[in-house]
């Protein structure tokens, strides 16, 4: 019995090493004083300092924010209301399918998504016009789509956990349809648009592959900047950004992770 | 149960619309049957009730008490069938826009609400004034013993808690009809009690009619003006509860209230003033001393409460309906005991008998020989 613990805990020691080692070793050399990145040359935050200078990357992080935030909210609003076809129209037929469908999404690999989406605004913009070339647009829609995958799973399991009998006792004390979406179900499921409004943000903040496909002259994202510095070598200020992102990412994931929590511990009607 | 009938047995005749023909029922139901697919939940039901009463739904789980609660606040539109509140149809009438309000079984109390938002919530939909509703709020808040409880959200709250909470929310409304579903299930006994009582009190000041729905027998004849009593989606009999108790209509009735020993037989001989039927379960003549609407020779089974069965030592003399047994169980309940008695034909029958004294040496036994007997007028025929 006693073995197999120490047996568990040195796995587990070295699976978190496994994980977390690149990660500590680049937070801790986002703070090396020398140029080369391989070569500690002492304490310093100057590579920070260089790095809120650097235009380029502070207009691709600006143009990255926006987009994450403008599609995690359209995320949200498309994810809710698929949510809620899904669980709440019993009698839709297609519903197991349809089920099924959005989370294909989840499983795509990125180069298919972006490939598709891609070919798609290329036909729309040739039959309506619109969207009239790439650039935030674009990704911001490609975001928006898979962002609304992810948020309609979240918002799904929520509203299933919920009584259905809370709504109606808000109905039976006089509060008209509207007034118990925007009363009792929407603060029900409050945790859950949350958490999947930060999970839509940072999934857009990370993306790649996609927004390479569907950007256009002057949408470069953050990622894609990196990417392409990465490629003419990598420097200490690159790693100082990847600090600054893993930052945002874990606080985001958790405060998710926190606001799913809170939901749940709250769900005793 | 006698003396828990006692509440609404002190009414007096005139407080009983459904025996005044003059009277309108306040709410009608009209053939209501609901199915869910090929299952029917409620089966063509009618049910009259009148203004003020306290209606108690009783029967046992998934019979269809719920889900006619349910038509009549209108989260399930039925199948077929009318509803009919202070006459108006209530057919497409949205939950808001119907003078009733729900106790939910589950509670649906609002999660994310403090008790007494969870409370004022239907006092503001109705467009009451701050001050009126924070007044109503406490007051309510008062009655079902929750003041110091009024910041607290229903997650802090015990089971007997938040029902008290479910309950005062619909209370407070104060609206023509009021629909409980199984309120005091999760109270102890004592705050049961005590609710029943506040229960009928509100009732009677507000002129509020209630139907209750439970599966508590005791419940039902504590708190109602009348019971009806339902069996797999169907009602099988509307009464006052000493109606239901002593006059059950059917063998389901007289065994889901209360215990009753059933004694099947078939009948030797009527008349317009006795009847006897012949048991051979207990290998006797059963006495009965009034006409029953039953023809010669048909199968009939004679149910009998155990109170109503006199246990003795010495065997009485000149007596119709007499049986005699072995003790083979006593069972003390405190306020009363119960015997199963064995008769020679192996039947068990249950006789109840009120301990009298403190301590009753010479009382009945273990493997007495005892005769039991009882009145021509103590039990009933039924036929179906
Ligand atoms: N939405 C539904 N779909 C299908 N069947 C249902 C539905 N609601 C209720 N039923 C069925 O109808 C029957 C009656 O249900 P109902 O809830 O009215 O029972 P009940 O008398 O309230 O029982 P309990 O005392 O357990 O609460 C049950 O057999 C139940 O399974
Ligand atoms: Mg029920």
């Amino acid at each position: 019995m006693k073995k197999r613990s120490l047996f568990i805990i040195i796995a587990g020691i070295l699976g978190f090493i496994f994980l977390y080692a690149p990660i500590v070793s680049l937070v801790i050399f986002s703070f090396n004083e020398s140029k080369l990145v391989t070569v500690w040359g002492g304490f310093s935050t100057k590579w920070y300092g260089e790095l809120l200078q650097d235009p380029q990357i502070l207009g691709a992080a600006w143009i990255s924010l926006k987009i994450a935030f403008v599609s995690a909210t359209l995320a949200i609003v498309i994810g809710t209301i698929a949510a809620f076809v899904l669980v709440r129209f019993k009698r839709f037929r297609t519903r197991t399918l349809l089920s099924g469908m959005i989370t294909a999404p989840l499983v795509m690999p990125e180069v298919i998504t972006g490939l598709s989406l891609l070919l798609l605004f290329v036909a729309m913009q040739g039959l309506i016009g619109w969207p009239a070339g790439r650039g935030m647009t674009t990704i911001i829609i490609s975001h928006a789509t898979f962002g609304a995958a992810y948020a309609a799973v979240v918002i799904q399991s929520r509203l299933v956990d919920m009584d259905l009998s809370i709504e109606e006792s808000a109905a039976d004390l006089g509060a008209k349809p509207v007034r118990v979406f925007f009363d009792i179900t929407l603060p029900v499921i409050a945790p859950a648009l949350v958490s999947g409004w930060l999970l839509a943000f940072t999934l857009s903040l990370d993306d790649l592959v996609i927004a390479s496909f569907v950007s256009g002259p002057g949408s470069s994202t953050l990622p894609m900047v990196i990417f392409s510095k990465v490629r003419l070598g990598v420097t200490p200020e690159i790693n100082a950004l990847a600090t600054i992102i893993i930052l945002i990412v874990s606080v985001g994931v958790i405060a998710a992770a926190l606001s799913m929590q809170k939901g749940k511990n709250n769900n005793v009607s | 149960m006698s003396e828990q009938a006692s509440i609404t047995e002190s009414k007096p005749p005139e407080s009983k619309p459904w025996i005044d023909d003059t009277q309108q029922p306040f709410i009608r139901i009209r053939n209501i049957t609901k199915k869910f697919g090929e299952f029917i939940a409620v089966n063509n039901v009618s049910l009259d009730i009148y203004r003020g009463e306290l209606f108690c739904l009783l029967g046992g789980s998934g019979c269809g008490k719920s889900t006619l609660l349910r038509m009549l606040s209108g989260f399930e539109t039925p199948t077929s069938g009318a509803i009919e509140i202070d006459g108006q149809d209530m057919a497409g009438l949205a939950p808001h826009a119907r003078p009733t309000n729900m106790m939910f079984q589950s509670y649906a109390l609002f999660p994310h609400m403090s008790v007494e938002k969870n409370i004022a919530y239907g006092l503001h939909r109705d467009g009451l004034k701050r001050k009126e509703v924070n007044q109503r709020v406490s007051e309510i808040l008062t009655l079902v013993q929750l003041s110091d409880f009024a910041k607290r959200k229903p997650s802090q709250l015990s089971g007997g808690q938040r029902q008290r909470v479910a309950l005062a929310r619909a209370l407070v409304k104060k609206p023509k009809v009021l629909l409980l579903d199984e309120p005091l299930a999760a109270l102890d006994k004592k705050l049961r009690e005590e609710t029943q009582f506040e229960l009928v009190n509100i009732q009677e000041t507000l002129g509020v009619t209630f139907i209750v729905v439970t599966h508590d027998q005791e419940e039902a004849m504590t708190l109602s003006t009348r019971i009806g009593v339902m069996n797999a989606g169907e009602i099988v009999q509307i009464g006052e509860p000493r109606e239901i108790y002593e006059y059950p209509g059917s063998r389901f009735v007289a065994d889901f209230i209360g215990s009753v020993n059933v004694f099947e037989g078939q009948v030797t001989e009527e008349d317009t003033d006795f009847v006897i039927i012949r048991s051979p379960e207990i290998k006797a003549d059963i006495f009965v001393s009034h006409g029953v609407s039953c023809t010669s020779n048909q199968k009939v089974a004679y149910a009998i409460r155990p109170e109503k069965i006199r246990m003795s030592l010495e065997r009485p003399k000149g007596v119709k309906n007499l049986l005699s047994g072995t003790v083979e169980e006593i069972a003390y309940m405190g306020n009363l005991s119960v015997y199963q008695v064995k008769l020679a034909t192996g039947k068990i029958v249950r006789v109840t008998q009120p301990n009298l004294v403190r301590t009753d040496q010479n009382s009945i036994t273990w493997e007495d020989e005892v005769s039991l007997t009882w009145d021509g007028a103590a039990g009933v025929v039924l036929t179906s």
